[in-house]
């Protein structure tokens, strides 16, 4: 991670043309021993004015201003980002991607990027390892039996692949599961997603930014946005920075877990609260799990990375905080969890534990679209699960900003709902997170 | 794993309590007189600061009493305990 475009010019606002990888290219490299791979994005200095910015350089903002330059000809932006590009939350979450929410606004939004996740390598000619091994959703009751069946047909109905399997076609999906009987949970069958998988996180922010760069976007790191400035009848005129003033008449805001301290430097006081959510991964093994697991009652999920390390996340902590870091006990319960679904990684040890701070709202729903405030944009709210929605996010932040009104699929997810009573109630759907 | 410092019982394990979010949110008197702005506002909006906090905290393993704490949010220390109805220590309006 870090700064890769060092040695931009100054100034300049040119656009380059991408270097573009492929096959062929990456043994010509090899040939001359690596030695001239270009910087992926430039480092410039900010312009004082922009037509828009973007405030946060996670997957959501950066692949924002790629849409922007890409679909709505908007050139002259830049994208914000306080420390470097995936620092936040793209580069902290534990991957999982899907579309089977029970909802039918979330069921558009979600199946929305998963459908840009399918095009998304080749769009940005970088490969983000989007792999679609399935994720698989257990049930260990009666009751979650009949809920993961309706979620099932909800899905079907909305035309996203689901489908119900039996405990021994779930074993045969996922050799490692248990279903002989002897957990305290039995597994009584499961709902997969076929299509859904994982992707590799930084790789979505890199291949945004590079596409983003090759498009003349702007991208500034280290540069961390502390005031948003307003004229007489409110519309927003500019941030300040820690690198200065930067003009703009559109601001988007793609903060996540900072979402409320951005909103308040425009005197919003907005239905956010943040808490750390904490993942692990084991020492990498062999490939032993061919798939996601999740289960909602005994709340566990895992996979494997190509690198062998299994991924394991565990839930939220209890309390409000921006410290990037969570209770022991928190990741202690997920270990039990994984350990009780699958005691074949009783003995596997943990490499490395962190946290991210990520923005709630009360029905688990994101919120995206316009604000009170004239000229600036809001994308926040998807909590525990927006790895997955990064390139519908981005997509529908950057049609929101460059058309002045939400697109369809994200109008119901306004930040009116909550005065409307409107509610996209995920968190009743689900009660876990992603 | 938190001290959370209970008025009563003193600084006690964070899994002997449960969190009950941001303090002195009023419920309006008269709820039918409030705009519909005004009641979403109350029901959902939120401060979310990054530094000091005040929240609720009820001793639920303990004594069983509710209390309100300062905590700052960057850090997770607390700097203050107090019950319920008295106002925040710091003298700030909102959390
Ligand atoms: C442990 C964990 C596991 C998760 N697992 C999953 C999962 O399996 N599947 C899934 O779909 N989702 C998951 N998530 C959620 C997912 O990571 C997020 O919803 C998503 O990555 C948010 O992307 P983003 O680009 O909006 O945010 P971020 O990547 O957090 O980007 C926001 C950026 O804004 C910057 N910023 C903040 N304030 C300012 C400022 N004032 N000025 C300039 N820049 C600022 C930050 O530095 C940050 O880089 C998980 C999250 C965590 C923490
Ligand atoms: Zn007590």
């Amino acid at each position: 991670m870090g700064e890769v475009g060092a040695g931009g010019r100054r100034g300049v606002h040119s656009v380059r043309p991408l270097q573009r990888f492929s096959g062929f290219g990456l043994l010509r490299h090899a040939f001359r021993g690596h030695r001239d791979w270009r910087a992926q994005w430039r480092a410039p200095e900010p312009r004082a004015a922009y037509d828009a910015v973007i405030v946060g350089g996670g997957g959501h903002g950066l692949g924002a201003a790629y849409y922007l330059a890409k679909e709505h000809g908007m050139r002259n932006i830049a994208v914000l980002e306080r420390g470097w590009l995936g620092g936040g939350n793209t580069g902290r979450n534990t991957a999982i991607i899907r579309s089977n929410y029970l909802c039918e606004e979330s069921e558009a939004i979600y199946e929305h990027a998963l459908t840009l996740w399918e095009g998304l390598s080749r769009d940005l000619n970088y490969n983000v390892m989007f792999s679609q091994r399935g994720v698989l959703m257990l049930a260990h009751s009666v009751h979650e039996v009949g809920i993961s069946k309706r979620h099932v047909f909800a899905n079907r109905l909305a035309g996203i692949d689901s489908e119900w399997l039996t405990p021994a076609e779930a074993k045969a999906f996922c050799p490692p599961l248990r279903i002989d009987g002897g957990l305290r949970y039995p597994v009584l069958g499961a709902a997969l997603q076929r299509r859904a998988g994982i992707a590799r996180h930084d790789a979505v922010a890199w291949g945004y930014a590079r596409a983003a760069d090759a498009l003349g976007v702007d991208i500034i790191q280290n540069c961390e946005v502390t005031a948003i400035r307003r004229d007489t009848r409110g519309a927003v005129t500019a941030v300040e920075t820690t690198r200065g003033t930067i003009r703009a008449a559109r601001i988007g805001v793609s903060a996540a877990g900072h979402t409320s301290v951005v909103m308040a430097m425009a005197g919003l006081r907005i239905p956010i609260e943040s808490y750390p959510l904490q993942a692990l991964v084991s020492e990498p093994v062999k490939p032993v799990f061919p798939c996601v697991v999740m289960s909602n009652t005994i709340h566990a999920y895992i996979s494997q990375s190509d690198k062998g390390e299994l991924v394991i996340g565990a839930g939220t902590d209890a309390y409000v905080s921006y410290s990037q870091r969570g209770a022991l006990w928190v990741t202690t319960e997920a270990l039990a969890a994984i350990t009780e679904l699958f005691p074949i990684f009783r003995r596997l040890r943990m490499l490395r534990a962190w946290g991210g701070i990520v923005d709630v709202t009360r029905d688990r729903s994101p919120i995206l679209g316009k604000t009170p405030v004239k000229g600036l944009y809001v994308n926040c709210g998807w909590g525990t699960g927006g790895f997955k929605a990064t390139p519908g996010a981005a997509h529908l932040l950057a049609w929101t900003i460059a058309k002045d009104e939400p697109h369809p699929i994200n109008a119901p997810f306004s930040l009116e709902r909550f005065r409307d009573g409107r509610m996209i109630d995920e968190a009743a759907a689900a009660g876990v997170a992603h | 794993m938190l001290l959370v410092p209970c008025p009563w019982c003193g600084p006690r394990p964070e899994v002997e309590f449960r969190y009950g979010g941001e303090a002195h949110i009023v419920r309006p008197a008269d709820p039918e007189a409030v705009t519909d702005e005004e009641w979403g506002e109350f029901l959902y909006a939120r401060t979310n600061p990054k530094g000091a906090h005040a929240e609720r905290w009820y001793h639920l393993h303990g004594c069983g009493r509710f209390f309100n704490a300062l905590r700052d949010t960057v850090s997770d220390r607390f700097t203050a305990s107090y019950e319920i109805g008295a106002p925040r220590p710091d003298g700030a309006e909102k959390s």
